[in-house]
Parts: C-alpha cells; sequence; structure tokens
C-alpha cells in the first residue's frame, strides 16, 4: 500500500516527540531539581530536606515511574490510532 | 533454635524452592533456553529484572555507601537516579525495539542492523568484557554472604553458590532463571522491607521508611526533623554534613549519567525485554521492573541515613536528647552488660564493626578525627583518635534486625535475601555470556549449520564453562570489585547504549559507523579508566594518581562513560557521513523495527 510508509512515519513523528518531551522531564527532575538546580531551590523545605535533596533521594524515582507508565499508556493509544498495534 | 540453624533452615529452604522452580521451568528449545520462549508476562518480567538488577550490593552495600560516605550522604545520590534512571531510557529508547526486532542477543541486532559480523564480533567482546567483569563482584558476594552467615570460608561459600546456579541455569536457561529470579526478587523485597519498617518506626515513628526520611525524630517527640538531627549530630562530631552539597557538580553530572546509560547499556537487562510476547509488553514491563526496584531504591537510603544516626547515638547516649559531646561516650562496661547492646560485640566478631580503647579511659569515642576542629577537642579531653576504628558499609542493613532486636527468623531471612541478591543477577549475567557464545560465536560464525539440538546443547556447555570461569574469577578476582564494576559500567555506557541506540534512531549510520564508535567507546573509556586504577587493575601500575586533580576536567575515572558515549556517538556519525549509506534492505530493517505491528512469534533467523 502506498499510504503505509506515510502513516508509518507520521506514527515514528509522533513517538519521537514524545520521547523528547519525556526525556526532557526525565532530566529536569534528575539532573535538574536532583543536582544543578538544588543550590537554587534551597529554599523551599520538603520536611527536614530542601527540595533537591529529596528529588535526588526519592522524587526523581517516582517521577520516572510515572514517566515510563505514562510512555506505555500513551504509546498503546497511539498505536491504535496509526492501526500499527500487534 | 539458635541463629546458626535457623539461618540454614531459611536458606535451605530457599535453596529447595530455586531448584523446585528449576526443575519445572526446564528448557526444552533454544527459544526456551535464549528468551523463555517469549512467554513471560510484563509484571512477572518486570520482578525477574528487578531481581536480575538489583545484585548484593545493592541489597546489602548500598544503604551503607550512601548513609557513610565521607563526603555525606547526598553526594551519593547519584547510585539511586542513575540506577533507576536508566530504566527511563530503556523503556523510551531500546526496549520495544529490540523486542520487535525478535532475536535473542544484542550482538544479534548489531550484526543485522549493520549488515557485519565484524560488528557483532565487536559487540560480543564488549558484551563479554562488561558482563565478565560484572559478574566477579556477584560470585565474591555469594561466597562473602555465605561466610557471613553459614559460617562457612568464603571460597567454600562461593563454590555452593556456583553449584546451585549451575544446576537451575543450565537445564533451565532462561525459563529457569525468569522463574527463579521471581521467587528470588520475593524473597529478597522481604527480607530488606522488614527490618526497614521496624528501624524507621524506631527512630522516626512512621513506618513507611520513605515518608520516615522526611519526618520528625520520634524519640524526643517528633518536633526536630529526623534528617536535621542527624546533620546537627554528625557534624558535632566532625563528619561532613549528611544533606552536603557536592563538591563537583559537573562529575556528579557525569557520574549520574554514566549510571543511567550504562545501566540501559548492561546486556543481561536488555535481554529480558526478549522474553515478553508483545512490543507493548516490553514498555509495560520496564515500568514493572522499575516498580519492583523503587521499593528497595527509595527505601534503601532512607534505612541507610536511619542506621546511621542509630549507632551514632547509641554511641554518643547524650546525643538523643542534646549534644553529643555535652556527654560521656558509650563505656566498654556497658557494651559488656547491657543486653540491648549485645549487637556490638555480636558484628565485632564478624569483622564488620570494631573499636579500640585507644586512650585506655573505658570509653568508646566515635568521632572524625581527621577533622582539625575534633583534633583540638580531642586534645583537651584525652583522645587519642577515633575509637570506632570500623564501621563496614553492610552493617547498615545487615545489623539492622538484630539492633531493632527483631526475632530470628528475620536474621535468617536477611541472608537469604542476600543471598537472592547475589544468586538472581550472576544467572542472568551468565546468560548473556553463554548465549553470547553459542548462539552468536558459534552459530553465527562458527557453524552456521548446527541443528536447533546442537545447538542447545552448545548453549549448555558454554553456560558450563561460564560458572567455571567465573567461579574461578571469584576465587582469584583481579584489583577490588568496586574498580571492576565502574569498568562494567563504563564501557556498557560507551559502548552498547550508543550503537543499539544509533541502530534504531538513525537510519544513516552504517557498518563503518559503528565499529569505528564502538571500538573508540571502548579504547578511550578502557584507557581512562586504566590510567587512574592500573593498567587491567593490576595495583601499582596506574599512570596517574587517582585525585580530582589529575583528573580531565575533574571527571573521576568511573564518570568517564559519559564523555566515551559521546566519542562513540560523534565518531560513528562522522565516518558514517563520509561513507556509503547503508543498503535498502537495512533502512527497512530500520523501518520494520520502529513500528510494533507484525512483531508475532521471535525465531532463530
Amino acid at each position: 500500500m502506498a499510504e503505509e510508509p506515510q502513516n508509518n512515519n507520521a506514527y515514528w513523528a509522533a513517538n519521537v516527540r514524545i520521547i523528547l518531551i519525556s526525556l526532557a522531564i526525565w532530566a529536569t527532575v534528575s539532573f535538574g531539581f536532583g543536582i544543578i538546580l538544588r543550590p537554587a531551590l534551597s529554599g523551599i523545605s520538603v520536611g527536614g530536606a530542601d527540595l533537591g535533596f529529596w528529588f535526588a533521594q526519592q522524587g526523581s524515582i517516582l517521577v520516572f515511574l510515572v514517566l515510563i507508565f505514562f510512555y506505555a499508556w500513551r504509546m498503546n493509544k497511539l498505536d491504535a490510532e496509526h492501526g500499527v498495534e500487534e | 533454635m539458635d541463629q546458626y540453624t535457623l539461618n540454614l533452615l531459611v536458606v535451605g529452604a530457599s535453596f529447595a524452592l530455586y531448584i523446585g522452580i528449576a526443575i519445572w521451568a526446564r528448557a526444552g528449545s533454544t527459544a526456551e533456553f535464549y528468551a523463555a520462549g517469549q512467554g513471560v508476562p510484563p509484571v512477572m518480567n518486570g520482578m525477574a529484572t528487578a531481581a536480575d538488577w538489583m545484585s548484593a550490593a545493592s541489597f546489602i552495600s548500598m544503604a551503607g555507601i550512601i548513609a557513610l560516605a565521607p563526603a555525606g550522604g547526598y553526594a551519593q545520590s547519584s547510585f539511586l537516579m542513575g540506577w533507576t534512571g536508566g530504566y527511563v531510557l530503556l523503556a523510551l529508547l531500546l526496549a520495544p525495539y529490540l523486542r520487535k526486532f525478535g532475536k535473542f542477543t544484542v550482538p544479534e541486532f548489531v550484526g543485522d542492523r549493520f549488515y557485519s559480523k565484524g560488528a557483532r564480533l565487536v559487540a560480543v567482546i564488549c558484551l563479554i568484557v562488561i558482563s565478565v567483569t560484572y559478574v566477579i563482584g556477584q560470585m565474591r558476594g555469594v561466597g562473602v554472604t555465605f561466610a557471613r552467615f553459614l559460617e562457612v570460608s568464603t571460597d567454600m561459600g562461593l563454590y555452593i553458590g556456583a553449584s546451585i546456579v549451575f544446576i537451575y541455569a543450565v537445564f533451565g536457561g532462561m525459563k529457569g532463571i525468569t522463574y527463579t529470579q521471581v521467587a528470588q526478587y520475593c524473597v529478597l523485597i522481604v527480607a530488606y522491607t522488614i527490618p526497614a519498617i521496624f528501624i524507621s518506626l524506631q527512630i522516626t515513628g512512621n513506618f513507611l521508611p520513605q515518608l520516615g526520611l522526611l519526618g520528625g525524630y520520634a524519640p524526643t517527640g517528633g518536633d526536630v526533623s529526623f534528617l536535621s538531627k542527624l546533620d546537627q549530630v554528625v557534624v558535632e562530631l566532625g563528619f561532613t554534613q549528611y544533606t552536603a552539597d557536592t563538591t563537583s557538580m559537573l562529575n556528579m553530572v557525569f557520574f549520574t549519567m554514566s549510571l543511567m546509560i550504562g545501566t540501559a547499556g548492561l546486556p543481561h537487562v536488555i535481554i529480558r525485554f526478549f522474553t515478553v510476547p508483545k512490543v507493548a509488553d516490553a514498555r509495560w514491563s520496564a515500568g514493572w521492573a522499575l516498580v519492583f526496584i523503587a521499593l528497595l531504591y527509595t527505601v534503601a537510603p532512607a534505612v541507610g541515613s536511619m542506621a546511621r544516626l542509630n549507632i551514632t547515638t547509641t554511641f554518643w547516649p547524650n546525643a538523643v536528647e542534646g549534644n553529643a559531646l555535652d556527654g560521656e561516650a558509650l563505656s566498654l562496661e556497658e557494651i559488656n552488660t547491657n543486653p540491648e547492646l549485645a549487637w556490638i560485640n555480636t558484628w565485632v566478631n564478624t569483622g564488620l564493626l570494631a573499636f579500640e580503647d585507644k586512650n585506655g579511659d573505658g570509653m568508646i569515642q566515635y568521632y572524625n578525627d581527621a577533622d582539625p576542629e575534633m583534633q583540638a577537642i580531642a586534645a583537651e579531653r584525652g583522645w587519642e583518635g577515633n575509637e570506632l576504628t570500623r564501621i563496614d558499609n553492610d552493617m547498615m542493613v545487615l545489623a539492622n534486625p538484630e539492633i531493632a532486636k527483631l526475632p530470628g527468623w528475620v536474621i535468617a531471612l536477611v541472608a537469604a535475601g542476600g543471598l537472592a541478591a547475589a544468586l538472581s543477577t550472576a544467572a542472568g549475567l551468565l546468560l548473556a555470556i553463554s548465549s553470547a557464545v553459542s548462539h552468536d560465536l558459534i552459530k553465527g560464525s562458527i557453524n552456521p549449520n548446527i541443528s536447533e539440538k546442537g545447538e542447545l546443547l552448545a548453549a549448555r556447555i558454554s553456560m558450563g564453562f561460564a560458572i567455571l570461569l567465573a567461579t574461578w574469577l571469584g576465587l582469584n578476582p583481579p584489583g577490588f570489585a568496586a574498580q571492576v564494576v565502574a569498568l562494567a559500567f563504563g564501557l556498557a555506557a560507551a559502548t552498547i547504549f550508543p550503537v543499539l541506540m544509533m541502530g534504531i534512531f538513525s537510519k544513516r549510520v552504517n557498518k563503518e559507523g559503528a565499529i569505528v564508535g564502538m571500538l573508540v567507546g571502548l579504547f578511550t573509556t578502557a584507557i581512562y579508566i586504566f590510567l587512574y586504577l592500573g593498567w587491567f587493575f593490576i595495583p601499582g601500575t596506574a599512570t596517574l594518581a587517582n585525585t580530582p586533580d589529575n583528573w580531565l576536567f575533574g571527571i573521576s575515572p568511573a564518570s568517564f562513560g559519559t564523555v566515551g558515549a559521546i566519542l562513540n556517538f560523534a565518531s560513528a556519525y562522522l565516518v558514517s557521513a563520509v561513507t556509503k549509506a547503508p543498503p535498502r534492505e537495512i533502512q527497512e530493517l530500520v523501518e520494520s523495527i520502529r513500528v510494533p505491528k507484525g512483531a508475532g512469534a521471535a525465531t532463530g533467523h
């Protein structure tokens, strides 16, 4: 079919966009909040620690979890929209 | 019943369970041996991946590595973020596409995508170097855990552990390993969590350690937060503040990144995603793996920091209510007579804890004797150096059940948990090694016409040899295990991760680019590590002293994987740009792995 490659290209472009957004969040919570921005966020306290400390030891892991499940859910939807699911 | 018998019973029962599973899950075909017949449900695969991933180091040492670090607990957060963040990369960038590709090994993908036996061979070499260096630490971990709980020598422990792995890995292959890993995960997470809940209740009054970390300090009513109490106590004794900032932000970023992409590039983790039925399952499975890993990883920093405060206030009883130095240190008499403190002598006997009354005042002063202010106080009070001479990292997890006065079966369970963590990781690594040998070397190069039955036999024999090699290396480890692990992560980050990612996300990177990229990543990273840690880890052969002043831009050898990966990407793109584009059918192959449709059952060829 002639449409198939075009459909697949649109699917791939959408996938890459979702990946880039997810990776931006991934980097922001770990490298950003957890390391580089920690001094800037030191004023915000979370139960005895500062926000950066919490992100480095707990928060980033929780965000990673949400990210993977979001990606899996979003991609399953995208697969169905483009009719490329198994 | 004494503790030793109880340990034997619980560990023995767990081993009987693993062997029972092995008999039930024998592999009958190469598809079962390499990829468990691609029939593992995603949640189960997540559990098996978590056990595969979490080694003896995660289970026994990580809490202590974080809590007792001289640079403070925060600076070690790289381990927590790095070893979990890699799963995001796996889920988004590698696992679904490699599952769609539907073959059995990582080098096989590299060989097919880059239409080159040479590229496949380079990938096999990288895989074997990574997995063999990694398995040494695991075999040591098995031996050490046995020695600690079952009163046998480390070498004897290693032989016992290797025999157990031999039984279920040789007969069951990936299928046997997967289902044993599920059981091993259950054992290890229960063993980790029970003592953690009790210490959290004791120190913070909160039964969830993750919330306890942010909670109040319970012994004084909870008005002071736990972390500020910990900071105050350790600073008073001259140690670095627990939440102190890192001294080198750049190195911390590079180290975290190395661990992340290293995790995503570890072959024994990647092949776990070949075992699920569908592409969508590979995505879910990465999420479940991280759920099960996070159960331990979010608890570890809490347990470690609580155990540290607990041990510190034990040695400075006045620190519970006020300032440590306003009261006296713990006396020898108290240690020997108070039944609540019997654990101190128990752990002194294992060598993980040591004290010495240097000034003969009958009390054990625990402080940082390298700190100038503490030296002044010490001179004033007649102290002659820190008298709590050793607190091993492993204490933070292993001694918790006794400190919290939990029943003997919990201690026995921690022993079984430590062994489960070490055995499950060793088995996963051994499978990655043996499948590379039997599938990539024997079937892929030496004898492509080998029959299915012949290949299965070859896979079992290579597994047997891999176990023998790992046992031998475990008995005669080259250098320090910790340095060797840095090499494994660095190389995985600098070789496997970039080549896989380019294979999926670029249609333009070709054979020449992939080979040059892998070699550049391999050599730059290995050479940088050898420069500082000794050539091939032979002690005394380091070219440069391993200090931050000597490091290139302040990047430590353990963080160099990130640089190696960047060099790999750059050289691969550069070489590909000036050489011929990959043939049409390869570009179609890339198109096909990008869409889930049509994966079906995987085949050998």
